[in-house]
């Protein structure tokens, strides 16, 4: 049994965020953090590691410093790290991205135990398209939104979050999860995590390596498989200041509850 | 093969994918009906709603009354409870036969999960929670000219894109807006080689039409056919349970009052103070990321990007500095009102009235002059 990660490096939208003239992100002067909800992903990978001592491979598609990402993961405890990298596969949108790392999963090998998981959405994009799309590829089920994720030999029972409730879904191996931060709390790296993540496996995954897969071709992949094109993208402009009240009193308060009250909004 | 998802004349209709839950619709699909009625007028089509489940015909009336001209129904004891392998076979078999050239899902925990699946099998672009539709070029520069800080003659030469190297009119696609990078960047998003073009839509951003009942007779109702077995459904739905706390209705409500980090030094104390500025109001809570992370409010409170988009009439922001992620699900509000102890907060560039001071302090003054000036009327 394996379990298979895939995971993002995005910027840190939490902070500032920096836009070119050109309505671009400025992404030279941001930094980078592995997406939040795929940690709860990869803690979820650990946990069944801890419990069963499956194996915990970690795979992400990015530029080449995305491998630091990957070693960052190796030293939380994933076993394995896989890079999926090239200039082919700049410019992708979900669907094409969802054929790359489908081919990479599946190179990587999806046996009958094994299980793929990946957090619900990354916070760049905010689609939680990819997941779904690498289920649809690699001919798996899939369960979204997992809260709680129990094994119990080929069954994995999935408390799946609705926005005004949940299901409970059993789903049997191999399957596809996708991860959200009620799950769990991402454990840390250990400083013996960290001194052994250099000796782990990191392999790295070009065009050569993949172009033999059905899912690889230029039809599907990169800027030109995309079926998605950006028109344009834009700044939203801001909304003019309004008024501030003078000083924080009895007085500044009921001024404004008249003023409120004079609009006829309360 | 008799599909081909590249021949863009053989499509046509806007299609909605109406979720229903335990047999009631939810609020969304009026939503994207009316603002599928919208597209389909520009397109000159027709708008059907795309209905499945087990017995639910009988919802499919109401639709009409929101827009549909028509609404296919599935309905299969296969169908009873969502899932993703049964829906998504049966939706792409009935889009591969009848081929609508536009298809929308709700962004539910649901469509989220749906809607990727079904663009991955047919081979098709979707854009993934969008907050603006437009196909009608003047109108949808128009929203560019107020929605963007694009320059004027950007907005008036954007015609063609470029798409595998050759200029491409964009003139009948559909155009789909939606923000990214926590709403600090805005995209119009296009589908030009692939149909249907295919987007999940932000749940409470588009305007409901009003009912008309004379439409809800009118539509008519169709039953495609459809094949799903055991063996495309895949997963199994022990139990679905409704969360036993009422969660709070963010979308639906005129009035509300929202905490951020401020409330830090007395997490209890300040939540209070929102709910009774709140109740005052006739409102309800929310709050901002920071919130619920910290565990002090559940996620249903969540306001901004990660949470929930809401116009109401008047937002309170309580302690929030107005983060881009934030503001993008609140900054269309009627009347923003911010309450912060900082001058230099970001929130006070988008609010209507300001008061810098300790929301402590502030917010009962602020109830009870609320209070008094009501019973003054």
């Amino acid at each position: 049994m394996k379990i298979i990660v895939s995971v993002k490096q995005v910027p840190d939208t939490s902070g500032k965020v920096a836009v070119n003239p050109d309505g671009t992100l400025d992404r030279a002067s941001m930094q980078t953090i592995t997406n939040p909800d795929d940690l709860n992903a990869v803690e979820a990978a650990l946990k069944l590691k801890d419990e069963t001592g499956c194996k915990v491979v970690v795979v992400t598609m990015g530029p080449p410093p995305a491998a630091g990402m990957l070693r960052e993961i190796m030293a939380r405890g994933a076993d394995e790290g896989v890079l999926v990298s090239a200039r082919e596969f700049g410019g992708s949108d979900t669907y094409a991205t969802s054929q790359i790392l489908a081919a990479a999963i599946s190179r990587i090998g999806v046996e009958k135990d094994d299980i793929v998981m990946c957090g619900r959405q990354a916070i760049d994009g905010d689609t939680a398209q990819v997941g779904p799309q690498i289920a649809e590829k690699l001919h798996l089920p899939q369960v979204t939104y997992a809260a709680d994720i129990q094994k119990t030999g080929d069954t994995i029972t999935v408390k799946r979050m609705l926005e005004d409730g949940y299901m409970t879904i059993k789903v049997k191996t191999p399957c596809l999860l996708t991860c959200i931060k009620e799950l769990n709390t991402p454990r840390y790296m250990s400083v013996g995590g960290i001194f052994e993540a250099y000796g782990k496996p990191l392999a790295t995954f070009d065009y050569e390596t993949l172009k033999n897969d059905p899912l690889i071709d230029p039809t599907t992949i990169g800027l030109k498989g995309s079926p998605t094109n950006i028109l344009t993208s834009f700044t939203p402009p801001q909304k003019g200041a309004g008024m501030m009240l003078e000083g924080a009193d009895k007085a500044s308060c009921e001024k404004l509850a008249g003023i409120l009250t004079a609009k006829h909004i309360i | 093969m008799s599909f081909n998802n590249t021949d863009i004349a053989a499509f046509k209709d806007v299609w909605v994918f109406c979720e229903q839950r335990q047999g009631k619709l939810m609020p969304t699909d009026f939503e994207l009906i009316s603002e599928g009625r919208k597209l389909a007028d520009e397109l000159g089509v027709d708008l059907c709603g795309l209905l499945l489940g087990d017995k639910v015909e009988g919802l499919a009336k109401e639709l009409g009354g929101y827009g549909a001209d028509k609404v296919y129904v599935c309905d299969s004891p296969m169908l009873k409870n969502y899932t993703t392998g049964g829906y998504t076979t049966a939706i792409c078999q009935v889009i591969e036969e009848l081929k609508p050239e536009v298809m929308l899902f709700g962004a539910t925990n649901i469509g989220r999960d749906l809607g990727p699946r079904c663009a991955a099998r047919l081979h098709t672009g979707l854009c993934a929670d969008c907050t603006h539709l437009d196909v009608d070029m003047p109108i949808y520069k128009d929203f560019l000219r107020e929605a963007s800080t694009l320059a004027p003659e950007k907005i008036d030469g954007l015609n063609t894109a470029v798409v595998l190297g050759e200029k491409h009119d964009v003139s009948r696609d559909l155009k789909m807006t939606r923000p990214a990078f926590g709403g600090h960047l805005m995209a119009s998003i296009i589908c030009p080689r692939f149909r249907p073009a295919m987007a999940t839509v932000r749940p409470g951003v588009m305007k409901k039409n009003p009912f008309d009942q004379a439409k809800a007779d009118a539509c008519e109702i169709v039953k495609p056919a459809f094949t799903v077995t055991e063996d495309d459904v895949q997963t199994e739905v022990v139990e679905v349970v409704k969360a036993a706390k009422k969660l709070v209705d963010l979308i639906g409500a005129d009035f509300i009052v929202s905490v951020g980090r401020g409330i830090s030094k007395d997490v209890a104390g300040g939540i209070k103070l929102a709910e009774e500025l709140a109740a005052e109001l006739g409102g309800v809570v929310g709050g901002s990321r920071a919130t619920i992370d910290s565990g002090w409010l559940s996620a249903d409170h969540q306001v901004g990007q990660t949470g929930k988009t809401v116009h109401p009439k008047v937002y309170v922001a309580l302690g929030i500095s107005g983060a881009i992620q934030h503001k993008a699900g609140m900054q269309d509000s009627e009347c923003i009102i911010a309450v912060n102890k900082n001058d230099t907060a970001p929130i006070f560039e988008i609010a209507d009235y300001g008061i810098c001071g300790d929301l402590f302090k502030v917010t009962p003054m602020l109830t009870e002059a609320i209070r008094a000036a009501k019973a003054a009327k």
